[in-house]
């Protein structure tokens, strides 16, 4: 029986549950030995000039090894690299240390060295850094409106206007709403929410001569050594990914911290490290989603949609990274899972004086789901009709696939009723509408909301997809070892990418070692992001897996005196043999024995390019609002994600738990809030709202199988799905709760107060 | 000053500053590095090792306050080998991914379940309030935990 | 982060730590379980010069039956607190909101005489003292002194004790009998309290002690008034934040604050008298 699609228990676990994994502040190598630690001084302002800097009360506090500002950096050691080259240069070329200016609270200033953390943070307490604060843009419309200039060399707030680019449709002389009898307009807040993997930034490093060797928590450590030459002309280096203790979008680019690292390696001549605090993490990094949205809605009055129009205003925070790109991907997946005749989308990325927008598991996606999902309920309710219903009605049906969408986005497969039909059935949808007329009729304090979403998104995107590394290596005892490009970080590789080796090579996956996060080891990759490991990484794995198998029967047919035509490898067994006289054969071990004798090294490598996928799903939350003080709980949640074939259901649903209760938070609990002035307010887990056990409830998770043409192994990205779907379906929920009081929108987090205010308000 | 901690069964005598919290003790001058930090303000519960057989934050508690006292941490959980059975309900229920929250998550779980030996799912959700985990959405802890209380 | 250094001394009764205190003055620190203390050190919010540590201070634990009232020693943790026959018997409102207090981990280590001693308005444990009318014991060079727990909660995390006395005991009447309700607004299990209510009813009279309505713990004295003229709970809750000046902040305005501070008076007075 293969091996594919079984529950298999990971490798990964026996260490991390006996000793912990190894993260990097866990890294004791001898050549890191006598290491200096950083602390960095960061902007206490949102906007300001930084008119001075004291250091000589620190200079001479002990342990201090140096202190460095700007002014120390020198020329050759460039800015921060862009991660997408789509916007003005003072907005994208992000100075190591805030130079001149600090543009957001959080913005590291002043990096003090000294010899151990105690000692750094001590000294950093004594760096007086002046500052002549300059007027703030914190809101994103406000930022549009371009009221206070942030990049004065700019002159707008604006990065980039997306229908300009010719990445968005733009909005267009005809009316596109004209023949609808129904049209309806409403503006969405999607906020800031922080990706807080539970292990923050950390960096080692040290140079060997003219090579970096640098640790660091990342999740693309081929990304990271991509980017060191844009700060570092000509540099060599070695950059090692230990155990990473989550990232979820946070940990893609290099950030001026652990950028600044080599030069101060350098500069100090001693080994060096920086782990952040959560507070930094909170402030210094960045946040996900933030866009404020319109959606305009139109159709007939029996439910048919027939525009749909999107406007973004993206939040880029005070330098365009990644987030900056991502209205982007709102605009590709604008449409959802509807044929929808006429679609525009307008996008526009802004920066505020806040941390730089980030990726955050799901990245421009959700954003796209959650507008259009709730498009499609105020529309639904418009007409009077069943949001449900509705959905049906205008789902892009099952035949339809591949479909491109009017504004050209290629979905490959998809069985989008069926995925609703499923999640409603699991959920016992008729006994729950049942239960809300009850409590409705007894007018009941605790109110009952079904809310449900149905999603797809683009993994491994944008279009035409990408590519991942992988060398498969036998080693003489006829072992096998996988050096692959992307990066797991919690998802699991060590053992789905043994699998997927195992199923072709017939061995044990004990027998096989998948070798990742070091570029020394690994001579190229990409990354583990936009849930695109399985699907590139692993079909890379099993291209090379087919090669090398194919290498070893020609060494079986030497030892079998036969022809390579005639020799098979039973994958069941790991045997060799000529077909049809399996009682004859050579195992893995012979194999490899025979080619290290002839001096053959049975090894493969190769990119695998494949084109994305769009996952899909149907999410059904239930909420209860207690409406005398607006207070929600979700005592049920039930989805039907489809991730095309299923490897193995643990990591699968794994994944899926982990984006739902993400998504869930995002709706109830979770939001990055800065004041008026640009100071965080939500800057450590006492005070942001990281979602726990105690406030959800057990998932029920349906299973649903439509492989991808796109690759051979039929699978498309999960990471993200269950962040996707879980957002909207709760914010539908709360106020399908309330619809009987006239309440047909409330943005999220659905705060008790927000809610308590809309019930007073209906 | 010099303290001495008995740790997963063997004492150690130290000189620390009085400043140094027992994460750092545990980590930097034990080297058990099992117990990880993942926040500043007592929330996360990353960093929760016992002492004297109770779950504690380590990141609360400064390490001259575990002096002559008893502490356990992921790394002394197993017995010979074998793990522990609320560790071997984690690996079989796929209760972690990253694993950052995880020895504290286990640590936690462990004088949970001594305290309370046969809880309601709910009392495992509010048991574990303290314990932030992003990968699991806490699903398949809970089931571990529940498993364990069988 | 690291806390700022100090100076640590370790006090192994009261009257070692109330000479350390003499000595240091202004200077000093109590560390209890230190889980008020200890996170506001490590951002350097606090930076103590020294700090006497009297965890060990053995004297302090302990939950007596002394007759007519409960003593609880200032030292007893809360997880001690929380799981005591006695104290589930003749208080087990004091039981109940122990249980909200953090998270496991916190209860093990932190104190009911540093939660109380803190004075923070958003803690739990204070409504349940003004809700029984507790009487505070503290220690000074002159000996002890008796405070009333209405006189005991000055300002934003202010008290009566005096730099250098320690609180050592809590003194709660007896309750077996009595009607009581614990009730805590919060975003997460491990939240502090948006605003939280204790209540107590016995013989028409009512102790209602509210958390996070003021500056500091607060009592709801125009409902207890009510209670006491024979309004019925829903009355009665109707002037819960008359008298309190509750802040504003990220999780709740002055306005739903009141509102909530009405909606779970009547809800705990309901659940004590039902």
């Amino acid at each position: 029986m293969s091996i594919m699609g079984t529950r298999v228990l990971r490798k990964e676990d026996p260490k991390f549950l006996t000793e912990g994994a190894t993260y990097t502040a866990d890294v004791r190598d001898p050549r890191l030995e006598g290491a200096a630690h950083v602390h960095f001084v960061r902007s206490t302002f949102a906007h300001a000039k930084i008119t001075s800097i004291d250091i000589s009360d620190a200079a001479s506090m002990p342990g201090v090894l140096g202190i460095c500002t700007a002014d120390d950096i020198p020329e050759d050691v460039g800015t921060v690299p862009a991660a997408v080259p789509l916007f003005p240069p003072s907005m994208m070329n992000r100075p190591l240390l805030a130079t001149g200016t600090a543009r957001f609270v959080g913005e590291p200033v002043v990096a003090v060295v000294a010899e151990t953390p105690t000692q750094a943070a001590d000294a950093a307490d004594m760096v007086f850094v002046d500052y002549e604060p300059l007027p703030v843009a914190i809101d994103i419309e406000d930022a549009n409106a371009d009221n206070n200039i942030i990049f004065d060399d700019v002159g707008t707030n604006t990065a980039v206007d997306f229908a300009m680019m010719g990445m968005a449709t733009g909005i267009g002389e005809e009316d596109i709403f004209a023949d609808c009898d129904v049209v309806v307009k409403q503006r969405i807040i999607n906020h800031k929410t922080a990706p807080a993997p539970l292990e923050g930034r950390s960096v080692a490093c040290v140079w060997e001569g003219e090579k970096l060797i640098i640790w660091l928590s990342s999740q693309a450590p081929h990304g990271f050594k991509g980017a060191l030459p844009g700060v570092y002309e000509g540099i060599d280096c070695q950059v090692i990914c230990p155990d990473v203790g989550g990232g979820f979008g946070q940990k893609i680019g290099g950030t001026p911290e652990e950028l600044i690292m080599p030069h101060l390696s350098r500069v100090y001549n001693r080994p060096m490290r920086w782990t952040e605090t959560r507070t930094e993490n909170f402030i210094g990094i960045g946040h996900g989603r933030a866009q404020v949205q319109y959606a305009t809605i139109g159709g007939s009055s029996d439910g048919e949609i027939q525009s749909y129009r999107l406007e973004v205003i993206g939040d880029s925070g005070a330098y365009c990274g990644l987030g900056a790109f991502l209205p982007f991907f709102t605009h590709i997946m604008a449409a959802g899972v509807y044929k929808i005749p006429k679609i525009e989308t307008a996008a526009k990325s802004v920066v505020t004086n806040t941390a730089p927008v980030l990726a955050y598991r799901g990245a421009g996606r959700p954003e796209a789901t959650a507008a259009i999902e709730r498009a499609i309920d105020i529309f639904a309710a418009e007409c009077g009709l069943s949001a449900v219903e509705v959905r049906r009605k205008n789902l892009i049906p099952a035949d339809a696939f591949p479909y491109t969408t009017p504004h050209g986005t290629e979905y490959d497969s998809g069985a989008y009723e069926t995925s609703l039909d499923k999640a409603l059935e699991a959920a016992d949808y008729q006994a729950l509408l049942a239960e809300q007329a009850a409590r409705r009729e007894r007018g009941d304090r605790i109110q009952l909301g079904i809310g449900v979403s149905v999603y797809v998104e683009i993994t491994g995107g944008p279009a035409p997809g990408g590519a991942e590394f992988a060398r498969v290596h036998i080693t003489p005892e006829g072992k096998a070892q996988i050096f692959s490009g992307a990066f797991s970080h919690g998802q699991s590789h060590a053992t789905t990418f043994a699998m997927v080796a195992a199923d072709q090579l017939g061995m044990s996956i004990d027998d096989i070692e998948v070798v990742q996060g070091d570029t020394d080891k690994v001579p190229e990759g990409t990354g583990t992001f936009a849930s695109r490991s399985l699907q590139f990484g692993g079909s890379a794995v099993y291209d090379s897996s087919r090669e090398v198998a194919n290498q070893a029967r020609e060494i079986a047919a030497k030892l079998l005196e036969a022809d390579a035509e005639d020799v098979v490898l039973d994958t069941s067994t790991g045997a060799f043999h000529v077909q049809g006289t399996p009682a004859v054969s050579k195992s893995w071990a012979d194999v490899a024995a025979a080619a290290a004798n002839d001096g053959v090294t049975l090894q493969h490598e190769g990119s695998h390019n494949a084109n994305c996928s769009y996952p899909f799903g149907a999410h059904v939350v239930v909420a209860e609002v207690d409406t005398e003080t607006g207070e929600v709980t979700v005592p049920k949640i039930v989805t039907c994600d489809d991730s095309g074939t299923i490897l193995n259901p643990n990591i699968i649903e794994g994944q899926r738990h982990g984006g739902i209760a993400q998504g869930i938070a995002q709706a109830l609990t979770e939001e990055f809030v800065y004041d008026e002035d640009g100071n965080p307010v939500t800057s450590n887990f006492a005070d942001y709202g990281f979602i726990s056990a105690a406030e959800l409830p057990s998932f029920t998770l349906v299973p649903l199988e439509t492989p991808t043409p796109n690759n051979p192994l039929g699978a498309k990205g999960i990471g993200e799905s269950g962040a996707i779907g879980s957002t909207p379906a709760l914010q539908s929920a709360v106020v399908n709760a309330l619809s009987h009081l006239g309440i047909r929108h409330i943005d999220i987090p659905l705060s008790p107060e927000r809610v308590w205010s809309a019930i007073s308000d209906s | 000053m010099e303290i001495s901690v008995k740790i997963n069964g063997e004492e150690h005598r130290q000189e620390v500053e009085p400043r140094t919290l027992l994460v750092h003790f545990l980590r930097d001058q034990i080297g058990l590095t099992g117990t990880n930090i993942g926040c500043d303000t007592s929330s996360c519960g990353a960093c929760t090792v016992h002492v004297n057989g109770e779950s504690v934050k380590s990141c609360t508690m400064f390490a001259v306050q575990a002096d002559g006292e008893e502490v356990l941490t992921i790394e002394g959980l197993a017995s010979n080998g074998e793990l522990h059975p609320m560790q071997e309900a984690f690996r079989q229920c796929h209760a972690l991914q990253c694993g950052y929250c995880t020895p504290g998550m286990v640590m936690a779980s462990v004088s949970l379940i001594q305290e309370n030996p046969n809880p309601t799912e709910a009392e495992v959700r509010e048991g574990l309030e303290g314990n932030l985990c992003r990968c699991t959405g806490y699903h398949n802890i809970v089931k571990a935990v529940m498993e364990v209380a069988k | 982060m690291i806390p700022a250094a100090f100076e640590y001394i370790r006090a192994d009764s009261a009257d070692a730590a109330l000479a350390a205190l003499a000595e240091h003055g202004d200077e000093a620190k109590l560390l209890a379980g230190g889980h008020s203390l200890i996170p506001l050190m490590r951002f350097r919010l606090a930076r103590p010069e020294v700090i006497v540590d009297v965890g060990r201070v053995d004297d302090l634990k302990y939950i007596n039956d002394a007759g007519d009232h409960l003593a609880i020693g200032a030292l007893t943790r809360h997880s001690d607190v929380e799981t005591s026959d006695l104290v589930k018997a003749e208080a087990p409102l004091l039981s109940a909101a122990t249980s909200y207090v953090g998270d496991p981990q916190v209860r093990h280590r932190g104190t009911i005489g540093g939660s109380v001693a803190h004075g923070d308005p958003a803690s739990d444990i204070p409504s349940v003292l003004l809700a029984f009318r507790a009487t505070l014991i503290a220690q000074g060079p002159g000996g002890t002194r008796e405070i009333p727990v209405d006189d005991f909660f000055q300002g934003f995390l202010e008290t009566d004790l005096a730099p250098d006395e320690i609180l050592t005991e809590i003194r709660l009447p007896k309750a077996a009998g009595a009607g009581w309700s614990f009730q805590k607004f919060n975003r997460r299990a491990q939240d502090w309290a948006i605003v939280g209510v204790s209540a107590l009813v016995q013989n028409g009279t009512a102790g209602i002690g509210l958390v996070n309505m003021d500056s500091t713990p607060v009592r709801a004295a125009a409902a207890e008034a009510a209670v006491a003229s024979g309004a019925s709970p829903a009355e009665a809750a109707e002037s819960a934040a008359i008298g309190c000046e509750p802040t504003s902040d990220l999780n709740a305005s002055v306005e739903y604050r009141q509102h909530l501070a009405r909606v779970l008076t009547r809800r705990a007075l309901e659940e004590a008298t039902a």
